[in-house]
Parts: C-alpha cells; sequence; structure tokens
C-alpha cells in the first residue's frame, strides 16, 4: 500500500513532454557504454541532451534525485501483437490475421488500438515500444496461417494518443512465413530435422513437399513480378499504373525494409537463408527452434535472430529439459545477433525475467540486456533512435531500485519520449478499488 | 534370470534414501524455525534434524551447498500431467464417478520436467468441462516409479468442480457467441444459470442418497438386517464431500460464480476446499474467507479470455492480505516448471515478503490439500522433499542443483549434464541404425 502511494504521488508529478527534467545522483547504464556511477541525466524536448557526472540543472528544469536508484533505457520485444489482439479467444478483438497469400501491403500500425489494456499493463513494467506483428504467433481465431506475406510489422512506442503518436517506423519489416512442411516457417508440429531425412515421407508426403515447392516457386514469381513492377515504375511509362502490392514491396527489394521471416527448423533456416541471398533481401529469423545447429551459417551470412519465448516446453520427448532455457546462450555462443520476443500479449510483461532465466541457464547479465534493448534497436533498424541512453536518442528508459531483470526490482519513472509515463493501469486501479473493499 | 533384471532396476533406479546431511545452505524453511544459515540432516526419508549446527550422523553424505538455498519441495495445486491420453470426461455435466487414479500414466516426461523444476507434489486434476468433474488425488513425483508409487499416501482425496465458460462451452450453439443456429451437442447447461442447478440438482439427489445409506446403518448398528441400497457410484463421490471424506476443488473465474458456488454449499452443508485459478478472487476475497476455502490461482496470466479479463496480477497478495491462504498454480506443463519464480512475482504486485511469497508454492497448498502434516516446510520430522536452487529462489536467475523426494534424491542438474553426451551418443546410434535399416530395406525394393 505505501508503495502505491508513491506510485500515485509520482502519478500526480508526472512531467509533460517538452519539459525538462534532469535525473541526478543515479547510476547510467547506458547499454552501449560503461555504467556511470552516480551521474546526470537530461532530458529536454522528449531526448536525451546530457549525460555526465554532473550536469547543471537548466532554468525550469524538474529536478528528479535518483540516489541509490539507477536508470536504463526502456526494454523492447521484439515480437507482440500489442494493439492488435486484446482478448485471445475472441475473433472479434484480433486484427492480426489476414485473407490472402501476398499481402504487403497490410500495415500493422494503423490496427493498432492506443487504448488497449495491454499497454498500460506492460508500460509499467518497462516495456517502452514493441514490434507489432500483423500474424499471430499461434493458432486460435487468429487466423492468417496460409499466408506466405502478412504485411507490415510496426515498431511503436507503447504510449501516445493515436496510433501515429505511438509510431516509431510503421514499415519496420516485411512478415513473411517461410513456407516449410511443418507450417507457418516450421514451427509447430513437423518432424525434428535430425528425423526428417530418416522418414522423409512421414509427415510431410509427397503431396506436402510438391505443396512446398509449390509455395515457393509462388513467391520466388511475386518477387520477379515486384522487380518487373520496379522497373516498369522506373521507365515512367505513360500507361504505368499504381500496384499497392508491388509498391509496398519496393523497399524490400532495395534492401530498405528486412523480411521477419518465420523459420523455426533448421533446415527451414537454411533454406530461408539461401533464398534471401538469391533474392538479394535483408532478412531476420524469427522463433527459431534449432539456433545452435542453424547458427554457425546464421553467423556466416550474418542474419539476426528474434528468439522466442525462453520459458517455453522442450519440443521433443527426449530433447533437453532446459532446452528452451540455454536457447539465448546457444545464440551468443554462435556469435549470432539476436534480440527476445514474447510473441503473446499475456508475456510480453514478462519479458525481463524471460530473459532472466537466459542469464540463470548461462547467458552473460550484459547481453541479456542488450537483447532487450539496443540489440533489439539495431536489429529493427532503430539504433539511432532507441535502445540506449545516449545524447540525440529518445528518452525512452526507467528509473528502478535494483536489476531491472530482477522479480523483485520496483520501477519508478518511465519516461516515453521524454515524457513520464503514469504508473497506473486498469489491473493497478482495480486492486486499489477492492483493497478498499471493507 | 529374474536376479539379473532385478540388478539392473535397481542400477537405474534412483540413488536411494540414506542419510543425507545438506550443509551451510540458505534454508527457508516455511516452519516455525523462518530462514537460517545451516544444515538439514535427512534419514530414512525424513527430516532428522535442522540448524545452524547440527550432529553429522556417521556414515552421512555430506552435500556441501555454501551460496546456496533450500527449500521445501515445491506443491502444484493445480495440474493436469501424469495422464493417460483425454482427461475430460464431458459426455456428462457430472461426471463424479471417474478417477484419475485409473489412468495415471508414470511415464509422462512433464514428471521429470517439473521435478526439475522443484515440484515434488502435485494435485492432478480433471479438465474443466463439466460442472462437476471427478475424482482427483496428489501425486509426488517419483520419476521412474511405477503408477501406484506416485500416489501421495494417506491424502484426502478430491474432486473437481467447474464454473463459467468451460462447463457451458458444450451447450453453445455451434458457432459460438450469436449464432442463431440450434444447439447442436445440447449438453445441458450452456449458462451460469444452468451450471448452478446442475450442482444443486446433483447434490440434492447426493443428500437423498447419503440418507438412504444413513439409514440403513442405523438399523445395522441396531443390529437388523436391512436390504442395502444399491450402490450408485456417482452419488458415492457427493456423500463423501457431503461426510468431508472428500475436498471439493473448484475451477472459477468471475466473482459471481464463486459467490454463487459458495452459497450453493452453504445451502447443501459443505465446504469448498479450494476455489482454483478464482481469477476474480480479490473481488469476493471476504466471501470466500468467512466460507473458510483456500484459493489457488496464477500470478499473472490474463486476457486470454473474456472471463480472464478482470484478472490482475495483485489477486494472490490481495486475498492472502484478507485472510485466504491463498497458493499459485500451474495448470500448464511448462508454468509448472517455475513456480518458484510464480512466487516471486507475488512479492512484486502486491508486497509479499519472501516468506509469504514462498509459502504460496510449499506450505500453502500443502495446507489446501490437508498434507501439511507431512510436506510443505522444513520442519523435523517431515517428508524429507527438498529443492537445492543456486541462487535466491524466487528469482529468475536461480536455477535448481538437486531435487530429493521423501530423502531420495530424484534429480541432479550437474549428472543431468554430464549424461548429456552419452544420451546424444546413444540417440545417433539408434538413428543411424534406424537409417541403415530403411536404406538396407529400400534397396531390396524392386525398381518403380
Amino acid at each position: 500500500m505505501k508503495l502505491l502511494g508513491l506510485l500515485m504521488a509520482s502519478t500526480m508529478a508526472a512531467f509533460a513532454a517538452g519539459e525538462a527534467v534532469l535525473i541526478q545522483n543515479a547510476d547510467i547504464y547506458p547499454m552501449t557504454g560503461a555504467p556511470l556511477k552516480g551521474g546526470s541525466l537530461l532530458i529536454q524536448d522528449g531526448k536525451i541532451v546530457d549525460i555526465g557526472a554532473k550536469i547543471a540543472a537548466p532554468k525550469g528544469a524538474t529536478v528528479l534525485d535518483g540516489k541509490g536508484l539507477r536508470v536504463y533505457p526502456g526494454w523492447i520485444d521484439s515480437g507482440t501483437q500489442l494493439g492488435l489482439e486484446e482478448i485471445e479467444s475472441i475473433r472479434e478483438t484480433n486484427d492480426t490475421g489476414e485473407l490472402g497469400d501476398f499481402m504487403p501491403q497490410l500495415k500493422a500500425l494503423s490496427a493498432v488500438n492506443p487504448d488497449s489494456e495491454h499497454f498500460g499493463v506492460v508500460r509499467v513494467n518497462g516495456i517502452t515500444s514493441a514490434i507489432a506483428l500483423p500474424e499471430g504467433g499461434g493458432g486460435g481465431g487468429r487466423g492468417g496461417s496460409g499466408q506466405i506475406i502478412a504485411g507490415q510489422a510496426a515498431l511503436l512506442h507503447t504510449d501516445g494518443w493515436t496510433w501515429e503518436e505511438m509510431e516509431i517506423n510503421r514499415s519496420a519489416a516485411m512478415v513473411l512465413n517461410f513456407p516449410s512442411a511443418g507450417g507457418r516457417g516450421g514451427r509447430g508440429g513437423g518432424m525434428p530435422s535430425d528425423l526428417q531425412d530418416m522418414f522423409p515421407n512421414a509427415n510431410a508426403g509427397a503431396d506436402a513437399r510438391r505443396a512446398v515447392l509449390d509455395q515457393i516457386a509462388k513467391l520466388n514469381a511475386f518477387f520477379d513480378d515486384a522487380r518487373k513492377y520496379k522497373v516498369a515504375k522506373a521507365a515512367n511509362l505513360p500507361d504505368f499504373r499504381k500496384d499497392l502490392k508491388f509498391e509496398a514491396m519496393l523497399p524490400v527489394l532495395d534492401g530498405k525494409m528486412p523480411l521477419a521471416v518465420n523459420a523455426s527448423r533448421a533446415p527451414v533456416i537454411h533454406d530461408a537463408i539461401a533464398w534471401a541471398e538469391k533474392q538479394n533481401v535483408k532478412i531476420v529469423i524469427m522463433q527459431p527452434r534449432e539456433v545452435a545447429k542453424a547458427g554457425p551459417e546464421l553467423k556466416a551470412k550474418n542474419v539476426p535472430v528474434i528468439l522466442g519465448r525462453v520459458l517455453t516446453l522442450p519440443e521433443n520427448e527426449d530433447s533437453e529439459y532446459d532446452e528452451g532455457y540455454t536457447q539465448p546462450e546457444e545464440a551468443y555462443k554462435a556469435g549470432v545477433k539476436f534480440a527476445l520476443g514474447t510473441f503473446t500479449n499475456e508475456f510480453v510483461r514478462d519479458l525481463p525475467y524471460q530473459a532472466a532465466t537466459a542469464v540463470a541457464y548461462g547467458l552473460p547479465h550484459d547481453e541479456a540486456m542488450k537483447a532487450l534493448t539496443i540489440n533489439a534497436a539495431q536489429i529493427w533498424g532503430a539504433g539511432d533512435l532507441i535502445g540506449s541512453l545516449e545524447k540525440g536518442k529518445l528518452a525512452d528508459l526507467m528509473i528502478v531500485d535494483g536489476d531491472p531483470m530482477d522479480v523483485r526490482t520496483q520501477i519508478r519513472h518511465i519516461f516515453i519520449k521524454g515524457k513520464e509515463i503514469t504508473l497506473s493501469n486498469k489491473q493497478i486501479r482495480l486492486y486499489e478499488r477492492y483493497m478498499s473493499r471493507q | 534370470m529374474k536376479k539379473i533384471l532385478l540388478g539392473t532396476l535397481l542400477a537405474l533406479a534412483p540413488l536411494g534414501a540414506d542419510t543425507i546431511v545438506i550443509q551451510n545452505a540458505t534454508v527457508m524453511t516455511e516452519g516455525p524455525k523462518g530462514i537460517f544459515k545451516g544444515s538439514v540432516v535427512v534419514r530414512d526419508g525424513k527430516i532428522a534434524d535442522i540448524g545452524e549446527k547440527v550432529m553429522v550422523p556417521a556414515g552421512a553424505t555430506i552435500i556441501e551447498a555454501g551460496g546456496q538455498y533450500l527449500i521445501p519441495g515445491i506443491i502444484d495445486c493445480h495440474s493436469h500431467i501424469a495422464g493417460s491420453g483425454s482427461i475430460n470426461e464431458g459426455s456428462v455435466s457430472v461426471s463424479s464417478m471417474v478417477n484419475i487414479k485409473d489412468i495415471i500414466n508414470p511415464d509422462d516426461i512433464a514428471i521429470y520436467r517439473a521435478l526439475a523444476g522443484g515440484v515434488t507434489t502435485a494435485n492432478i486434476l480433471h479438465g474443466s468441462a463439466n460442472s462437476i468433474g471427478g475424482q482427483t488425488l496428489p501425486l509426488k513425483m517419483r520419476w521412474g516409479k511405477s503408477a501406484q508409487e506416485l500416489i501421495f499416501a494417506g491424502a484426502t482425496p478430491g474432486i473437481k468442480f467447474a464454473l463459467g465458460e468451460n462447463p457451458k462451452r458444450s451447450g453453445n450453439p455451434q458457432g459460438g457467441r450469436g449464432a442463431t443456429g440450434a444447439i447442436q451437442l445440447g449438453r445441458y447447461p450452456a449458462t451460469r444459470m444452468g451450471v448452478e442447478d446442475v450442482i444443486r440438482e446433483a447434490f440434492n439427489d447426493a443428500k437423498a442418497y447419503k440418507a438412504d445409506w444413513d439409514a440403513y446403518d442405523a438399523k445395522v448398528a441396531k443390529g437388523e438386517h436391512p436390504i442395502p441400497p444399491r450402490t450408485d457410484l456417482k452419488l458415492q463421490a457427493l456423500r463423501e464431500v457431503l461426510e468431508g471424506k472428500r475436498y471439493v476443488h473448484v475451477h472459477c473465474y468471475r466473482a459471481d460464480e464463486i459467490l454463487m458456488m459458495i452459497r450453493a454449499a452453504d445451502d447443501n452443508g459443505f465446504k469448498v476446499r479450494t476455489f482454483q485459478h478464482v481469477l476474480e478472487g480479490y473481488k469476493v476475497a471476504k466471501e470466500i474467507a468467512e466460507h473458510g476455502a483456500g484459493a489457488s490461482t496464477f500470478s499473472d496470466w490474463w486476457a486470454y479470455k473474456i472471463e480472464a479479463i478482470d484478472a490482475i496480477p495483485f489477486n494472490a497478495a490481495l486475498m492472502a492480505k484478507k485472510g485466504i491462504v491463498v497458493s499459485l498454480n500451474s495448470d500448464d506443463a511448462e508454468l509448472m516448471r517455475h513456480l518458484n519464480t510464480e512466487a516471486g512475482k507475488a512479492m512484486k504486485y502486491g508486497g509479499m515478503s519472501e516468506t509469504e511469497a514462498l509459502a504460496m508454492v510449499t506450505i500453502n497448498p500443502a495446507k489446501q490439500l490437508g498434507i501439511d502434516k507431512t510436506v510443505g516446510s522444513i520442519e523435523v520430522g517431515k517428508d524429507a522433499d527438498l529443492v537445492l536452487y543456486d541462487g535466491f529462489p524466487l528469482s529468475d536467475f536461480a536455477k535448481v542443483q538437486k531435487v530429493w523426494i521423501d530423502g531420495t534424491q530424484y534429480f541432479d542438474r550437474d549428472k543431468e549434464i554430464a549424461a548429456q553426451a552419452a544420451k546424444d551418443a546413444e540417440k545417433q546410434q539408434l538413428l543411424d541404425k534406424e537409417k541403415s535399416a530403411q536404406r538396407s530395406q529400400a534397396a531390396r525394393r524392386p525398381n518403380q
């Protein structure tokens, strides 16, 4: 209750964007350099304008004493349905899975509901930005499982009056479900790769294999058409007609927008990398399950990955019991650049605890922190905007009283784009209301 | 031949229960001794001594646990592992005649994984398709033992009830909410009103059944030789509920249905032992406390269905503050592997102390299952169900190192890791063998 009082007090003291805020005497963990003990950080006009041992407070600036506290950049969840899905089991509240095989023109951002209760819930746990995906991470009523290109994933802030205000990049990545016999990039179902060549017809019969080849042929044809469109557009002929699908593909063809490729098994990852090389496009592998096996190739080809939940069951009965826990360490050891995603709105607020489990099972602490901050920002092309505490970056940060991945640590202040966030949400309001019931 | 076989079995079985001293650990007892740095002595499967300083029995195996944490074995009050196949007898609204005991599968790998997550006891329940489901019982996670040997001896059996969306789903029109089609499956009930009625009708019958048997027993006691009433396996289980010999564990979400269940139990003269999931328990904490029921909930699950929309992560702490014995359960083979960190969330959300939080996965579920005389805390005389962590056990930074049940070690991370290479090699060998068999088979096949 005491803590809640504190929270409420900080609510009233919330600062508006544009105002200058000086944080003093705090331990500052920038992620891109060594920590600065007892330092200062100045926020102005939504940005970090200075970091140093001692900064004089500008006129009119609000001063926050950070004694005994630590400052970190906000967390980035690299795979969510935030704003697109409210209640998992109710189709009417889901806007993640559209129809159609090739739908690059779809944008997750404009379907994001800024008033989704999920934003309030994840914000107070320090998640200041996230990737919102135009396709579901699981089954359920989401639909979209048959899609090959599902649309554009958005990188967004978890706060804002409208989706426009929340936007960091509406076209952060193009989601591609790489055709595979396991379905949806080989995620779920399917046979482990070490058994696949043994039982070539067990669950991927000749028909299924033909279907995969057919889908890849379609995918290649779509890219060929997009390239022809690009040539036609450049030629600027009088009868040229704009096509929204192909128009959306141009940044992908130009290497400006990566493809976020769902590929789980090592052979599918291999196929996806080889395909991307041939197509000369940038890719990020989403939710790989056989990262140790695919590691050398991922590293050699400089392909980053977004690992799924650390707290996940081993896939096969004879898998190591800690298979999910050790995935991040395996990615790290292989030298693969990686970030983490929770891929289910319900688990977004647990992102730091998922990372902590990876630390328990061998991932260096610093690397876990980077996976949730600067690595994620860089993978999504926002390394100059968010993900670390550096001069000129957006002031997305949290002030906490301990290790931010430790469940015992409490968050004292959160800033998104320099604006202090009210540390409240529907759940906290319900708690206060029912605590007062006599 | 028999002798050789026995020898092999013994070699595969976990290390026997001998005398062990776990020393220099931080011991979180969840008992009267609180938290201390020192030793725990295990003998004959029981905790023989605890303290800052203990007498080390001659010949005891010493486990040096400096810098590590020892806690009581974790108890999961709600799990569906170790069952063979389906656990939902959804064909009828009242299925109190079916029993988990009949379908225990000791080979379910989820048992080992739970063990590796520090769970030593789990309450195994049926699914939630029926208003009144089947008979339940707690198991110990004695991996490698037979189905019979997993059963928690002497524990009061239970029965699963279910309220809300799940039991009414079978009666919904096909196509879900808003569909205009006829009710296809047609199994009553289709609403929360019907769920209440099913429960009240069942107890109406059970009370009459009990009266018949009571009358019969009275006559027998007087030396008469009456004709016994017909045994009804469905009502027999409910009669045991009325007699307090079987605990009622109620799957529920919303405050209205929780209150309904309390009143239905009050009116029929029985107690709800635990409300399970009970995501809106915080709204009717007063009524749950007055009824004397326990609450077993999730730490922070929400929004996966409409009846979970008002779930709050403060639920466990709030209910505890309002005087309810609260536990955190898994209901899920994955979550089951880290109930310790689920307990940790009760510190974050609602400010429970570390002892209060850890109680939610140890002594509190033991109380709820009526097994707190033998498990749930580290006290002399209790079963030596113990978990050793390499760090503060409510934090995600800690991992399980060793697990003992009844003084027998069932999990050891070091041994697990040491055995990995051999396991992989064996698997490769089997794969190669199968592959070559396939190849030679293919070679024998005529050209197509």
